[in-house]
């Protein structure tokens, strides 16, 4: 097997010319990996300038309400940028500086890992170009001022669905075309080797922190973890430093749209078969001849017709489970949270929320469930409105 | 329409086998090769059909049939709205090997696949280079599959007498080697960095692309692909290589006159035909 596998998931199905980038970026990574004045650069970054560590706040309320397992929420949302796309963000971007690289492109579905791209390269005073499907620019328009307010050029992207995986398709095409000086700052736990290993060595931040705070607090590890998962990146960060530990239940929260049973959803492990695409071998929503799917979620950030080689492989094992969760609960939980803790939830993180309200009440009071609040949800507030029927618009 | 008087294809097995790469091989025997493509499906399949039989009387040299894919990320806007358009046609890999066995009734122009790693991924590696050693398909070209992950296609290939053909990138530096040792049928060389689609100016040293390829590789002829248009770029790349692959000009030739395409193709194919072969061996 080949380089970068998670089972037989993972691997480089990359154009020949992107082969020496990826190449350098794994030599570079091996190296930044084990050096200790970089790893004390990004702790800087992440603790003085993201605002890491994130609180885990323990849900009373809530807790209450649902009447079983103890919830304490992973306050991502409390990040700078406003999720916890930052935690991989400044780690490729000073990856990218160290290997003397000027401008870092990116991909972009609701915008915030478009957002936190910008956010780092104004920082550090690189250029930064964002692909965002045209019809998320419409759907996140705050998040496309707000990337050009911090110096960033925006490209829709028309092709296709005008979609994630398009912009995926557009950025990886624009990186084809400008490799010297140019870093591609994937955003989540997806595409070729190395990537799903980087992206979630700079997430795993998460489940770190989780770790130690609930041991501070209750002396003991969670019984369930709860995340959403679209590419994967915030679910395998507050999953992975609990991959080992057996007692605690791993559980992704996918976007099945409005339903699993049709055609508008983005649930992969739910709907998807093994594929190849946008760099790996994973598992796609995809029809019958092999031609990717267009999925649909009322998340921009969770419409993705695969998701990464890890979590594919973590299903495979059956070590995680993977629910699918409908645009009707997600928004129901995404109110939800907002009366009853005061925490308005990104739309994406909602889907966590949706199922938690399921399985909390199953589980007993002397057990601790923890969901990983990936954003915060003020860029979905317009949108969820409009769901309503409310004539709101930005 | 008249067809070229051409023995159909060999029957499937061993002996159909040993004729695909021999095919292959054939195609770069007499002079400086030119290599058009097509999209399978645009704007139907019948016309299709014709383009290929047509392309080949017009001295193409081998013909690239691109079998659609969704997301084609190695492409340029121009063949990806090729694949979308045939696509929307309800084009299947099934329709495109009926398309194969009807066009080697009338040709025996060899033939490469270009397509995306998930369509013979889901259609089966083994069964679809059965499917292109039966039907007479020679070469199968992946442009996301690289040297790494190659043995995947290129093992059930190989088993079928299907050349995979390996491509090498101005990028690819010391990994050419790598790559040429193990090269199939030909080395197809990517003659800049980007997507497919017509360019000015190749500002990319190909001559040194291709001499890295032939140091490691003498018996392998080398193509250059990617950005040829004009009759003058055809001749300037194949005076370096052993000939010119051109998608993009021809698929634009294809949109701009829909089914009315067969003829203006055809004569565009003469005309970079004429160009590479005035190229001094």
């Amino acid at each position: 097997m080949t380089k970068g596998r998670f089972g037989v998931h993972g691997g480089q199905y990359i154009p020949e010319t992107l082969m020496n980038a990826v190449g350098e970026l794994e030599e570079a990574y091996a190296h930044y990996q084990e050096d200790p004045e970089f790893n004390r650069e990004l702790a800087d970054l992440l603790n003085n300038y993201a605002g890491r560590p994130s609180r885990l706040y323990f849900a009373g309320r809530m807790t209450e309400d649902l009447g079983g397992a103890k919830v304490y929420l992973k306050r991502e949302d409390l990040n700078h940028t406003g999720a916890h796309k930052i935690n991989n963000v400044l780690g490729q971007a000073l990856l990218a500086k160290k290997m003397g690289k000027t401008r870092l492109i990116a991909e972009t579905g609701a915008g915030q890992h478009g957002v936190a791209t910008a956010t780092a390269a104004a920082l550090m005073g690189m250029e930064c170009e964002v692909f965002m499907g045209r019809e998320d620019t419409e759907r996140q328009a705050l998040n496309v001022y707000r990337m050009r307010l911090l110096g960033a050029q925006v490209h829709p992207v028309d092709e296709g669905t005008a979609t994630l995986k398009d912009a995926v398709s557009a950025t990886f095409r624009e990186w084809t075309t400008r490799i010297d000086d140019t870093h591609y700052v994937l955003g989540s736990v997806m595409g070729p080797h190395p990537f799903p290993t980087i992206v979630r060595d700079f997430q795993a931040v998460i489940s770190r922190e989780i770790k130690q705070q609930l041991a501070e607090r209750e002396g003991r590890l969670p019984d369930a973890v709860l995340a959403c998962v679209g590419g994967g990146s915030n679910a395998i960060g507050a999953f992975y430093h609990f991959i080992d530990d057996p007692s605690v239940r791993l559980i992704g929260c996918e976007a099945a749209g409005r339903g699993v049973d049709g055609f508008e959803t983005a649930a992969t492990i739910a709907t998807g078969r093994l594929g190849i695409f946008h760099g790996m071998k994973s598992y796609f929503c995809q029809d019958e001849h092999g031609q990717i799917a267009p999925v649909y979620s009322i998340s921009a950030g969770l419409d993705y017709p695969g998701v990464g080689p890890e979590h594919a492989a973590l299903h495979d094992a059956g070590r995680a489970e993977y629910v699918p969760v409908t645009d009707d609960e997600a928004v129901e939980a995404f109110e939800y949270l907002s009366r009853m803790e005061g925490i308005i939830p990104a739309i994406e993180s909602a889907h966590a929320v949706a199922h938690a309200r399921t399985l909390a009440p199953a589980m007993g009071k002397d057990q601790i469930m923890v969901i990983n609040i990936s954003g915060r949800g003020d860029k979905d507030c317009a949108a969820i409105a409009r769901y309503r029927g409310e004539d709101l618009h930005e | 329409m008249s067809s070229i008087q051409a023995p159909a294809a060999q029957p499937g097995g061993a002996s159909a086998a040993a004729s695909g790469a021999a095919r292959v091989a054939r195609a770069f025997a007499s002079g400086k090769a030119f290599v058009p493509f097509v999209t399978c499906g645009d704007p139907d399949l019948e016309t299709t059909e014709e383009l290929v039989v047509a392309m080949a009387e017009a001295g193409a040299d081998l013909v690239e049939l691109g079998i659609p894919f969704s997301d084609p990320t190695a492409e340029g806007p121009v063949i990806q709205a090729a694949n979308l358009r045939a696509l929307a046609k309800g084009v299947t890999t099934d329709q495109v090997f009926e398309l194969v066995e009807r066009v080697r009734k009338r040709t025996d122009v060899p033939l490469a696949f270009m397509t995306y790693a998930n369509v013979p991924f889901s259609f089966g590696a083994e069964r679809f280079a059965r499917r292109m050693a039966e039907t007479g398909v020679d070469a199968l070209i992946l442009p996301d599959i690289p040297f790494e992950e190659k043995e995947e296609f290129a093992a059930p290939c190989r088993a079928e007498g299907v050349a995979f053909v390996s491509l090498v990138a101005p990028t690819s530096h010391e990994r050419v080697q790598m790559i040429a040792r193990e090269a199939e049928g030909f080395v197809y060389c990517v003659s800049s960095l980007g997507v497919t689609g017509a360019r000015e100016n190749i500002a990319t040293d190909v001559t040194a692309l291709v001499e890295r390829v032939r140091r490691a590789r003498p018996d392998i002829p080398c193509a250059v692909g990617f950005g040829i248009a004009t009759p003058e770029q055809a001749a300037a790349m194949a005076a370096v290589s052993d000939g010119a692959i051109v998608g993009s000009a021809i698929v634009r030739l294809v949109a701009e006159h829909g089914r009315a395409c067969v003829e203006p193709v055809a004569a565009y194919v003469r005309a970079m035909k004429a160009a590479v072969s005035a190229v001094e061996n």
